[in-house]
């Protein structure tokens, strides 16, 4: 089930094949094969200790894999770039414990992560142009902040944070984003309203989330990818992963 | 572009402490040099040299701030930058003794003939000439710094360890500057200075000259890193300070922009260096001391750190306790003072003297407005 589609890696955003890695011989990743196509969003399940931020790791350079292909775009090696590098490819991360700059304001948060060119000196002698300053008024509308501009993002509240990470994604308008477990420590209705943020991101950017709330899954629509012990277990829509029967003794054999 | 640079938000307390600066640098040369020796408001030339030597350390506690309080790179070597802008220029003070030394050798120093040299070495050449060695100034520090920033940067070396590994940088270089064949005068060090541009450093009008330039210093030194901090640069530096890992992930290279902040740190701390050196009128291997580094950080600590002003505050202000103290009966608890007040500022007063005071100002000012966030633990 896992073998790629010949072409996969021609026709695919991301293509992950064989990935393995290992934390003092504790294999947390072994054998993981999982291909994005571009515009695609991809649901991400699986019980505690799947490996699935370590995967986001792997993806985002943050942990190097023992073994296996990681590709973007078709023909990027992912393995072979730092943290920055691959940020600036277009792959941006929203992280599960949400990770915001504390000391700035909301405002200085998008704007840090507002997509420019990231030398010393652009930086520097930056100056935000109206086109920029309206990008970032829209996108504090979006995550419902826009009130709050000029508190520090330390001062909000788990669930806040977790919007203004993905306002900060919105920011980056990267090409993929990698979106970890987004309605942690929010009610029902935020999760319903983070679920529809999603839908409407994912119209124009290729999205991987990873998530425990099947209702929000089930509201997403969107195919399924269960990993389990570091590898896929499953794939496919909701209903069908959910019926497998190796999937419903993983979730229930905890 | 640039004034906009260096002036765009600057805040209140920004103007104050350039108005405090500018007008210091006026009216103490004014007071010593024009008010007659008995007046109340006449201020002697070694009051003048001793302010003058504060405001040095002030500039190099500024520069200590913009990388400790805004990047969060506890540097306990930053005597270092100091020591080596001040020895550039004390090799262009040497050179200007000309023939009047001891052994009267128009080209060697004192020191050189007492060793028994034949000739300048090449690392000497060219700082007869002014220009060149203010080039020195900035260039030596700076170079050290962006070589040494290179190597621990890229290897992502943080916290602990790279303050221990600044340590080790100015303990080196003690060791180093101490050895007479390395030709720095060795433990006596550069002294015995003759004249500046032509001017007797002893004399009177000199001093008020280099003091008021101290001021020029010390307030373009603030304007440079107030630019610097309230640029979006800065704002990524604070974030690397926060969260150094989440900057990389949007995209920003942390290396290069620690890199760059600690360079201009250390060509700040150069110019401290080189002003201190004439109104001192000697530097020698103890300025590399790693005890002076770590006095810097307790400037900081005390005035406030993360917040420009409150560092040059507590310059002045630890420096003019110590020369109180150690001038009395109680001269051999100074170290104990200090040891001291530092607990005492990082227990109590965690955001130092212009962080207290601003915040009960604004308790004051508006009591029911929300707490700020707590301040970063220190590294
Ligand atoms: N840096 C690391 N060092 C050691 N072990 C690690 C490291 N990162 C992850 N692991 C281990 O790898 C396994 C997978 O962890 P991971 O965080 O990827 O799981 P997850 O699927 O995201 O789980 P959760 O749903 O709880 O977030 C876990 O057993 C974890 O303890
Ligand atoms: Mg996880």
């Amino acid at each position: 089930m896992n073998a790629p589609v010949p072409g996969a890696l021609t026709s695919s955003l991301l293509y992950l094949d064989g990935v393995s890695v290992s934390f003092d011989g504790f294999k947390a990743i072994r054998g993981l094969s999982l291909t994005i196509a571009p515009g695609e969003m991809r649901a991400i399940i699986g019980p505690n200790g799947a490996g699935k931020t370590t995967m986001m790791d792997i993806i985002t350079g943050k942990t190097r894999p023992d073994e296996g292909t990681v590709m973007f775009g078709g023909s990027v090696d992912l393995t072979r770039l730092d943290e920055a590098a691959i940020a600036n490819l277009g792959i941006g991360r929203k992280f599960q414990k949400p990770t915001v700059f504390d000391f700035h304001t909301i405002e200085d948060n998008i704007l840090l992560a507002l997509k420019s060119q990231r030398t010393v000196l652009k930086t520097l002698f930056w100056q935000t142009a109206s086109a920029q300053q309206k990008r970032i008024d829209d996108i504090l509308g979006i995550v419902k902040l826009a009130d709050k501009r000029e508190r520090l993002a330390g001062s909000l509240s788990h669930g806040q944070k977790q919007w203004l990470e993905i306002g900060m994604l919105l920011a980056q308008d990267p090409k993929l984003l990698l979106v970890d477990e987004p309605a942690a420590g929010m009610t029902d209705g935020e999760t319903a309203q983070t679920a529809v943020l999603l839908k409407e991101i994912a119209r124009d950017h290729s999205v991987i989330v990873v998530e425990h709330d099947m209702g929000f899954i089930r509201e997403l629509g969107v195919k399924v990818t269960v990993l389990h012990e570091g590898s896929v277990l499953a794939e496919g829509p909701l209903d069908q992963v959910s019926a497998n029967e190796r999937v419903v003794e993983v979730y229930l054999g905890r | 572009m640039i004034s906009r640079f260096l002036l765009s938000n600057m805040d209140r307390r920004g103007y104050v402490f350039l108005a405090l600066v500018a007008a210091i640098g006026l009216l103490v040369p004014l007071a010593n040099l024009l008010v007659p020796a008995g007046s109340p408001f006449h201020v002697s030339t070694a009051t003048m040299s001793l302010w003058g030597k504060y405001l040095c350390y002030a500039l190099l506690a500024l520069s200590l701030d913009l990388v400790w309080g805004y990047c969060g790179i506890l540097s306990l070597g930053h005597g270092a930058f100091f020591a080596l802008g001040g020895y550039a220029m004390g090799m262009y003070l040497m050179r200007q003794i000309g023939s009047r030394g001891v052994y009267g050798n128009p080209v060697l120093p004192d020191f050189m003939v007492f060793l028994n040299w034949q000739e300048l070495p090449w690392y000497w050449w060219g700082f007869s000439s002014f220009p060149f060695a203010m080039l020195m100034v900035l260039a030596v520090p700076g170079l050290l710094a962006f070589v040494f920033g290179w190597f621990a940067f890229r290897s992502r070396v943080t916290g602990v360890y790279l303050s221990i590994i600044t340590q080790a940088l100015t303990y080196a270089l003690l060791l180093a500057f101490f050895r007479n064949d390395m030709g720095f005068g060795g433990n006596n060090g550069l002294t015995d200075f003759k004249d500046i541009l032509g001017f007797s450093v002893q004399a009177q009008t000199t001093r008020a000259a280099l003091f008021a330039m101290t001021c020029v210093m010390l307030a373009s030194g603030f304007l440079i890193a107030r630019g610097i901090v309230s640029s979006k640069l800065g704002k990524v530096v604070i974030a690397i300070r926060d969260a150094e890992s989440r900057t990389r992930f949007l995209g920003y290279r942390v290396d290069r922009f620690k890199l760059f902040v600690f360079t201009v740190s250390a060509c700040m701390a150069g110019v401290a260096g080189a002003l201190y050196v004439p109104q001192v009128g000697i530097i020698n291997p103890g300025e590399f001391a790693p005890a002076n580094s770590i006095e810097t950080v307790i400037w900081v600590a005390v005035g406030g750190r993360g917040t420009l002003v409150g560092a040059a505050l507590g310059a002045v202000v630890v420096n003019w306790a110590k020369t109180m103290f150690t001038s009395g009966f109680m001269a051999p608890y100074w170290l104990f003072a200090l040891g001291v007040l530092f607990v005492f500022v990082t227990l109590f007063m965690p955001k130092g003297i212009l962080g207290t005071a601003q915040g009960w100002w604004e308790k004051r000012r508006k009591p029911a407005a929300l707490p700020a966030a707590e301040p970063a633990p220190a590294e």
